[in-house]
């Protein structure tokens, strides 16, 4: 069986769950074997998650979980994939993901690879997986060769697809929460799409000259549906939230269009968004060495050229 | 306070990546290695500054080759006060987090700090694997760490946001951005960095089982198609019809 842990951070389902189930029942068939999720805690309507592939959806419907703690959710979904003979655990390479699945390849005594971006080759009894390391400038082939595997995904790296019908979700429980973390309070922007699960990011940069000028690139982002970001100058400066801020001190992401404006391309935001499927690259220094990553570029003066792109993608959005 | 900060060695951030033939392995020659920024500027730093307030101990520990000691030299620089080194080859996530959970596991540390990631594999694996090993609370992507007695703050980096909560010494924890500012070792620490404790440890043997076998690189960029300001319909029309991303 391949157990994919289907996060639901605040009860609600992301779409980084239904990526991991999508890709959980792609490598169920590959081993000619069946997809099963795992939820923790509360979830609305965990069986939708029969839709993306799951055979089957096991939930532990304890309080206890509605809070994230790393040691109590590696202690649940390794005692579920015991008793269930699971050969590979499929998580998210989230902030969740990250803080579990150290522990759970340490529990499983199971090879761990995490953020994985494409489906695995088998080799005999191993899986081999690819992901992107050296921040972005390489791709490297892990062979995993422990009988139980445990991988982790990367968000938009997968799209989550109809490869089932809806389930009812069968309760089951786990030994007693061993968590020793209590959480005083959890702060998101309600609203938007996070950062490493947006397709489209607008993100901007010190060219932007001060906060108050933001309002273009807010209206930019709520014209495509794209989440805001910013480079670490911004952020540093206070410019714009610490969460916004992408590149290799930031959160790294890999949307599928990456707009950059006012960013020179300094390599250390390279190194956080050059897996982007398409990047934009608007600067008035034909210099700026982020061309030399872009699929497209306008030089000109963002002042100008945001507002007249915003303006055509609500043309070609009112169609 | 007893704290024990993981530093690992890796290829400096402008540091041109490239493999032997075969892609098998790393091409060393010619790139300049740095401690892992994180480990350096945010574990390291803000064990240091705990240190500085409390008393006790900060103790820097690299698993890897003797060719490492001029960046295990450099944690003692920034103000750790002992330091060891867990001779070996480091081959995978799962090895490393083995030897240092074997060091650690006699050691009663308060706190064992990493980095949020390593700029090579960037994995984020070995700090949940000790934390399991050691059978410890683990608070991974911490941008903020205070104690009170023996009760830790922390704000850690969610989707989107930020959690806050509280956890009781020992723990393990991941230190990203937000956690300390970045130290330049002045020369009294360099000066004194040549005398402090550098003690060796044999490693553990642990059998890999995920790891590292094949490198590419990726893809080159078929180069930057410009659009004139004043053809944001075109650009438009180029991200629809032919990137597809629209």
């Amino acid at each position: 069986m391949v157990l994919v842990f289907a996060e639901s951070p605040r009860g609600q389902f992301k779409k980084s769950a239904f990526e991991a189930v999508t890709y959980g029942r792609k490598v169920a068939d590959a081993l000619g074997t069946s997809c099963a999720a795992l939820v923790l805690g509360n979830a609305a309507n965990a069986g939708q998650l029969g839709q993306y592939g799951a055979a089957k959806v096991f939930q532990v419907s304890d309080a206890s979980f509605d809070t994230f703690d790393s040691q109590a959710y590696a202690a649940a979904i390794a005692e579920v994939a015991g008793k269930n003979g699971a050969k590979v655990v499929v998580l998210s390479h989230s902030s969740t993901g990250k803080s579990v699945a150290g522990r759970l390849a340490v529990r499983l005594n199971a090879g761990l690879v995490s953020g994985v971006n494409s489906l695995p080759s088998t080799q005999g009894n191993n899986l081999r997986v690819k992901k992107s390391v050296f921040s972005g400038k390489a791709i490297a082939e892990y062979e995993i060769s422990s009988d139980v595997k445990v991988v982790s995904l990367m968000g938009n790296a997968v799209k989550p697809e109809n490869l089932g019908s809806a389930v009812t979700a069968e309760t089951v429980s786990v030994g007693a929460s061993k968590g020793r973390i209590r959480v005083k309070s959890v702060k998101t922007q309600e609203g938007t799409v996070p950062l490493p699960e947006a397709e489209i990011v607008v993100s901007a940069g010190r060219g932007m000259k001060g906060p108050e000028n933001w309002g273009i690139i807010e209206d930019l982002a709520a014209s495509l549906g794209a989440t805001t970001a910013c480079s670490r100058p911004v952020a540093d400066a206070h410019w714009r939230p610490h969460h916004e801020h992408v590149g290799q001190t930031g959160i790294a992401i890999r949307p599928n269009l990456y707009f950059a404006i006012g960013i020179s391309g300094a390599i250390q935001h390279l190194a956080g968004v050059n897996n982007s499927k398409v990047i934009v690259v608007i600067n008035k220094d034909p210099e700026a060495p982020f061309f030399k990553a872009a699929d497209y570029g306008v030089v000109g003066d963002l002042f100008e050229v945001v507002p007249q792109l915003n303006a055509a993608i609500k043309k070609f959005k009112a169609g | 306070m007893k704290l024990l900060v993981c530093i690992s060695q890796t290829p400096d951030t402008t540091a041109k990546v490239s493999f032997n033939a075969d892609g098998t392995e790393f091409n060393a020659a010619g790139v300049q290695f740095i401690m892992n920024p994180y480990d350096e500027w945010y574990a390291l730093v803000r064990a240091c500054e705990l240190r500085e307030t409390l008393g006790g101990t900060v103790v820097a520990l690299n698993v890897g080759p003797a060719a490492n000691e001029t960046t295990i030299r450099k944690a003692l620089a920034i103000g750790a006060d002992e330091a060891v080194r867990i001779d070996c080859e480091p081959k995978s996530a799962g090895f490393v987090a083995k030897q240092i959970a074997e060091y650690a596991k006699n050691e009663a540390f308060d706190i064992v700090f990493f980095g949020k990631e390593t700029i090579d594999h960037n994995g984020s694996e070995v700090g949940a694997m000790v934390a399991e090993y050691l059978d410890l609370p683990y608070i991974s992507y911490a941008s903020k760490l205070d104690l009170n007695g023996s009760v830790a703050t922390l704000e850690r980096d969610i989707e989107g946001g930020v959690e806050t909560l509280e956890v009781d010494l020992p723990f393990v924890v991941s230190a990203a951005k937000g956690m300390a500012e970045q130290r330049i070792p002045n020369m009294r620490g360099i000066m004194t960095a040549r005398t402090k404790p550098l003690k060796e440890v044999p490693a553990v043997a642990f059998e890999d089982n995920a790891k590292a076998v094949q490198f590419t690189l990726p893809p080159a960029k078929a180069g930057v198609k410009l659009i004139q300001p004043d053809q944001m319909d075109e650009l438009v029309r180029l991200l629809h019809e032919e990137a597809k991303v629209i």
